[in-house]
Parts: C-alpha cells; sequence; structure tokens
C-alpha cells in the first residue's frame, strides 16, 4: 500500500501521544477492519442474510472519539454500527452472531446486524431507520444531565440523516434544555447511492446547529488523533454544562452502502485514491514505525492476535445454534 | 417483463403523455433507484421532472401534495414502506383530508408508490406490510399489485385517479411470481402469463379485483405476494378453492368477494400482515355480514404472526403453502 508522504498531521504533532496510545489505536481500528472483512466474507458464503452495512474505511472516527470518552458515557448510532460496538468494548463473537442471526448474538438473532444493544457498554442501539436515533440520543443526554453526573452521550448519524427533518426537533430541544449531548455527523459524502451535492442544500452540515446557538466543527475523520482531540474539546463543552456539540467528521467509507450495491454512483478511482492517500490505519502504523514506536514484527504480531480474535468470533457465529422458534414471542411485551 | 420493467414502463408512459406527471424520491434520479423502477428516466425527462430528493420522507410527502394541490400529478417513491412513518403524518392529515376539508376545492392526485412486504431477509425495518394503516385513513385509495401487468395497469390507473392513491409493491414478486417455497427457484415473470404485459398506455381499473383462479370449494381473499402463495397452498391442500386477487384494497370490489363466498360457503383471508387490526379483520367482518346465511363455517384468517417481524426464522413468520394448506384443511373440515 502507497504511504503518506508525511504522516505528521497537526493533531499529530500537538497530541502528547504516546506509544502505547498509538498502540491502542492501531489495535481498535484493525479489529473493526479484520471484523469487517470477514463479516463480508461469511455474507458471501450466504451465512449472513439480510442487510449488513460495513464500517470500512470509517474506524478512525469511532476509535478516536471512543478516546476521549469516559465511563458511563453513552453513545447510539445508526444501522452501520459494528464498528461503534467493536470499539465500545462489545464482545466480537456476540456481534457476529447476531449477523449470522444465533442465540448467542446480542440481540439473540432476532435484531440482525442494524439492532444490537448493550447496557454494560452504555450503548443504545443500532437503529435501522434514518435519523430516529438522534432524538433518542437527546433523551438519554437529558437523562444524564436529570441525574447529573457529569456524563455525555455521542449520537451517530450519517450526512445523509442529518436532512430528516427530526435531527432540527432534536437540534433545538437539545440546546434549549442544554443537553450534555455530542452530536456526531459522520460524512462519508454519500448516502446510499446519492453523493452529498445531490441532496444537500449547504456542504457544510457542521455549521447547521448555528441557528440553535450549538457549536460545531469540521473534523479530520482519517486522522484519529484529529477525531479524539475534537472530541476532547465537545465533551468538555458539554461537561462544563455548555450544551450540545456537533462535530461533523469528514471520512469515506470504502466498500458499498450495504453488501448489495452496485457501486456504481461513483467511480473505482475516487476509492482507490482515499485507500491509498488517506488510510487511516495506514496513518498510524506510518506514525508507529516512522517514530520508532514500532518495528514490522511487533505489528505483524498484533496482526496475528486480530486475526485469531476475528477468527474466533466467526467460528462461534457458526456454531452458536439459532435460537429456538418460540423466541420469535418473547420480548414483546414485559 | 418483470414487475419492476412494468413499472418503469407505466411511469414512462404516464411522463411522455402528460407532462404534469413528475417523479421524485431518495436515490430515485441519478441512480435510478434501488430496485430501478426509475432507470433511465431522469436521462429521459431531464432533473426537473425525475429527480432525487434528500432523506426526508416527511418533506417529500408534503411537498407532493402541495405539488398535486395546484394541479401537478406527483409520482412520489418511498424507499421502503417500512420509511414511510415519517410521512404518515402528511398522508393521514393532509393528503387524505384536502378534498374534504376544501369541500371539493382543492384536491390531491398524488401516488405514493413503496416497496413492501417480506421474504427477502429484511428484518424489522425492511419487510412491513402497513396497508392497514392507510386502508384505515377514509379519503385514501390502498392498491397492492400481484403482477407485472397488474402493477402497469393499476399504476397508470391510480396516476390518472383524482384522488391519493398508495401504491404498494411486494418487493418480493418484483422479480417473479414468488409462491412461498423459498427454497426453491423462483419463475421468473417473462415465463409467465402475467408478466406479458400490454404494450402502451394501458389502465385497469382501480377498485375491482381479479379471479385469480376459479374453484368451487372455498374462497380464498388475498392480494400482492399472498395471491401467489394462496394458489401454490391450495395445491398443496389439493383444494379446489377460488383464489380472489383483490387488487385495490379501499374501495373495495366486494361484489366480487361475495359473489364468490356465497358460490363457495366458505372463506380464508390472506395477508403477510400481522394479524390483528389488520385488513383481513375488515374483510372477514364484511364476508359475515354481507354472506352470513350462504357461510357453512367461521371465516378463517391466515396472516403475519403478532410480532416484530424477525432478522431469523424468516420463514417460521411468513404465513408460507404450508400454514395456508393447513388454514384450508380446517375450514373444509368444519361442518
Ligand atoms: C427513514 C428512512 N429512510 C430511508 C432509509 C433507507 N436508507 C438506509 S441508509 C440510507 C442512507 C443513509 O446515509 P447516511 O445517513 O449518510 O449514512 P451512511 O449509510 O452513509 O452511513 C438510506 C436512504 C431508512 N433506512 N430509513
Ligand atoms: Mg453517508
Amino acid at each position: 500500500m502507497a504511504t503518506r508522504k508525511n504522516p505528521e498531521t497537526k493533531a499529530t504533532k500537538r497530541a502528547n501521544v504516546s506509544k502505547d496510545d498509538l498502540l491502542k489505536y492501531y489495535r481498535e481500528m484493525l479489529l473493526i477492519r479484520r471484523f469487517e472483512e470477514k463479516a463480508g466474507q461469511l455474507y458471501g458464503m450466504g451465512l449472513i442474510g439480510g442487510f449488513c452495512h460495513l464500517y470500512i474505511g470509517q474506524e478512525a472516527v469511532v476509535v478516536g472519539l471512543e478516546a476521549a470518552a469516559e465511563d458511563g458515557d453513552k453513545r447510539i448510532t445508526s444501522y452501520r454500527d459494528h464498528g461503534h460496538m467493536l470499539a465500545c468494548g462489545m464482545d466480537p463473537k456476540g456481534v457476529m452472531a447476531e449477523l449470522t442471526g444465533r442465540e448467542g448474538g446480542l440481540s439473540k438473532g432476532k435484531g440482525g446486524s442494524m439492532h444490537m444493544f448493550s447496557k454494560e457498554k452504555h450503548f443504545y442501539g443500532g437503529h435501522g431507520i434514518v435519523g430516529a436515533q438522534v432524538p433518542l440520543g437527546a433523551g438519554l443526554a437529558f437523562a444524564d444531565q436529570y441525574k447529573g453526573n457529569g456524563r455525555v452521550t455521542f449520537t451517530y448519524f450519517g450526512d445523509g440523516a442529518a436532512n430528516q427533518g427530526q435531527v432540527y426537533e432534536t437540534f433545538n430541544m437539545a440546546a434549549l434544555w442544554k443537553l450534555p449531548v455530542v452530536f456526531v455527523i459522520e460524512n462519508n459524502q454519500y448516502a446510499m447511492g446519492t453523493a452529498q451535492k445531490r441532496s444537500t442544500s449547504t456542504p457544510e452540515i457542521h455549521t447547521r446547529g448555528q441557528a440553535f446557538g450549538i457549536p460545531g466543527e469540521s473534523v479530520d475523520g482519517m486522522d484519529v488523533l484529529a477525531v479524539k482531540e475534537a472530541g476532547e474539546r465537545a465533551t468538555a463543552h458539554c461537561r462544563a454544562g455548555d450544551g450540545p456539540y456537533i462535530l461533523e467528521v469528514m471520512t469515506y467509507r470504502y466498500r458499498g452502502h450495504s453488501m448489495s450495491d452496485p457501486a456504481k454512483y461513483r467511480s473505482r478511482e475516487e476509492v482507490q485514491k482515499m485507500r491509498e492517500e488517506r488510510d487511516a490505519i495506514e496513518h498510524v502504523r506510518e506514525l508507529l514505525l516512522q517514530g520508532g514506536h514500532a518495528g514490522d514484527d511487533d505489528l505483524k504480531a498484533i496482526d496475528k492476535e486480530i486475526k485469531a480474535i476475528v477468527n474466533e468470533a466467526a467460528e462461534y457465529s457458526k456454531e452458536s445454534p439459532e435460537p429456538d422458534v418460540s423466541e420469535l414471542w418473547t420480548d414483546i411485551y414485559a | 417483463m418483470t414487475m419492476i420493467e412494468a413499472i418503469r414502463d407505466a411511469l414512462d408512459i404516464a411522463m411522455g403523455r402528460d407532462s404534469r406527471v413528475i417523479v421524485f424520491g431518495e436515490d430515485v434520479g441519478y441512480f435510478g433507484g434501488v430496485f430501478r423502477c426509475t432507470a433511465g428516466l431522469q436521462r429521459k425527462y431531464g432533473p426537473t421532472r425525475c429527480f432525487d430528493t434528500p432523506i426526508s420522507e416527511l418533506g417529500i410527502v408534503g411537498a407532493g401534495i402541495g405539488m398535486a394541490a395546484y394541479g401537478l400529478r406527483p409520482v412520489v417513491e418511498i424507499q421502503f414502506a417500512d420509511y414511510m412513518y415519517p410521512a404518515y403524518d402528511q398522508i393521514v392529515s393532509e393528503a387524505a383530508r384536502l378534498r374534504y376539508r376544501s369541500a371539493g376545492e382543492f384536491t390531491c392526485p398524488m401516488v405514493v408508490r413503496m416497496p413492501s412486504g417480506g421474504g427477502i431477509f429484511g428484518a424489522q425495518t425492511h419487510s412491513q406490510s402497513p396497508e392497514a394503516l392507510f386502508t384505515h385513513v377514509t379519503g385514501l385509495k390502498t392498491v397492492v399489485p400481484s403482477s407485472p401487468r397488474a402493477a402497469k395497469g393499476l399504476l397508470m390507473a391510480a396516476i390518472e385517479d383524482p384522488d391519493p392513491v398508495i401504491f404498494l409493491e411486494p418487493k418480493r414478486l418484483y422479480n417473479g411470481p414468488f409462491d412461498g417455497y423459498h427454497d426453491r427457484p423462483v419463475t421468473a415473470w417473462k415465463n409467465h402469463p402475467l408478466g406479458e404485459v400490454p404494450e402502451g398506455h394501458f389502465t385497469l381499473p382501480l377498485g375491482r379485483a381479479e379471479i385469480a383462479r376459479p374453484g368451487r370449494s372455498v374462497t380464498v381473499l388475498a392480494y400482492g405476494t399472498m395471491v401467489h402463495v394462496a394458489q401454490s397452498g391450495a395445491d398443496a391442500a389439493g383444494i379446489d378453492a377460488e383464489v380472489i386477487d383483490l387488487q385495490t384494497l379501499l374501495p373495495l370490489d366486494l361484489e366480487t368477494v361475495t359473489a364468490s363466498v356465497r358460490k363457495t360457503g366458505r372463506c380464508l383471508v390472506l395477508h403477510e400482515a400481522t394479524l390483528t387490526s389488520g385488513f383481513g379483520a375488515e374483510l372477514a367482518a364484511l364476508v359475515q355480514a354481507e354472506c352470513f346465511y350462504h357461510l357453512e363455517a367461521p371465516v378463517a384468517r391466515v396472516a403475519g404472526w403478532d410480532t416484530p417481524y424477525p432478522h431469523v426464522h424468516e420463514w417460521q413468520y411468513f404465513p408460507g403453502p404450508a400454514r395456508v394448506a393447513e388454514a384450508l384443511r380446517a375450514l373444509l373440515e368444519e361442518v
């Protein structure tokens, strides 16, 4: 893979980043990438059915923001949720087994790729309806404010979702009530087959909070350190009681919208260019190598370790049995 | 042709004949729709008549209502019926009521197309059949085609209709007459008589049912995908069932329904949507009121279970031929 000429960015220079931190981000991003590649393979083999949206290319967004999160902070997102779950420490086995529709899946196989949750990790779900998670995120933040516990909620949504009306109802309420919520717009420049310019009147989505008095900024989402830094600014603002904050994180998805996407709306060259010149994992890899923090062998060892975790998850997702048919009728009412 | 091609053909001809017809929705213009129903229309008619919208269902439908009130003929696409809920307020409070509210001065000749139904591993947010949410609303017409021929004829009629029409497209039928046997290959529409679609302008009247298959011992009321499942279920049970394809749910062709039930004396109602308060409840009530003295058994229903649509066990959930056959047998045993 071609490398960046200079992996040093403003953020890498500013951030007082340790070797351990870099290794941690590398490991976490690689886990997401390899997990998603495996999910893609299992899909191709027919072991996963239905809708499945991969996060490949966007890894630095969640890993950077998780690095800025504190214990007890909450997160909620859309259907493109595997990366968010892995980054907040949910079990890869449970995620993969949900994709294959097994009893060992996080929603017992009943929710599928788009619908998983974890109380323990404060992960309030994957949500299949575009934009629907945004007001829920404000509600979570309200509950934290009510309890006065200093926690914040990361509410993730896409550039396409940013055009749903409920987002703006939520912005108003969040600002009005000064809720501790970070709105994270993952701008990967496409909503399914529609490029942002075909659907969005003003390209700078982070400025849309201005009308409500919500500060916002655009962040390089291919640079995990820049994301972390911005995440720290945003959470500090929320924790200080100053209300919501918007981060528009500029990123890119390498794969199709979902597994059934013919990807005819963008050129292969465009994708290739991003992969080669802006890849977030490659970036950290270069920082590690050029900074003398790790050698090829160290990174190979990490690769191996990640591969083992992912293979174990894949095995589990095949071996775990399907839930009993009677499970169709459970979890509907208390 | 496939049902996708038939829908595209209907839109193409309608746009060609009438410059008031415009087509829009998410991914509809440049990309041609996620199911390709609008492919090529933007190239042919230009981006002012076929265009992309933001992901804003409420805005899409609401803007359509305004266009329709002012004389245009919008045909909007909601990408999956499951995404319709943000637009439901506009559909119910505005589209359905405009004529009444303005004492006939303003109307809403708009079509809202949406793929519905399951059988594609879409789980809870890509498989729903929300027809009863529309048939419950006076002022709306609700149409569900079961073949390419019906899709073209009914869609053209819907576009020409002076009132708002909800047009539910059973996505499992887009490429073939799915009969509920998920483990068998589906016949292609091109090898099916109803895949033969008349060329040019062609309408089928709204509010008219068709007898999909004549029979003597029991009447099966179905629409969409279940028209085909009804027939495979009857075959599996070896029962001479008369299958009625309702085509339009509201206004309902009650005459065709009652004529059949009076003849057979028994009635099974089918739908994929969940049972409770489904459109089948309305059908059962009408049949028992209209055909009470002809009935030899209580009206029976086979429908989706009263649960969310699951990710796993889709075929246990889907009311397939085995469940239909069992219900038919039970219905014939009643004396
Ligand atoms: C209410 C609603 N409308 C439409 C869809 C179909 N849909 C699913 S994802 C998507 C694109 C969303 O794009 P974006 O918000 O940018 O997120 P990304 O997929 O790029 O992560 C669309 C139109 C949906 N799931 N829900
Ligand atoms: Mg996007």
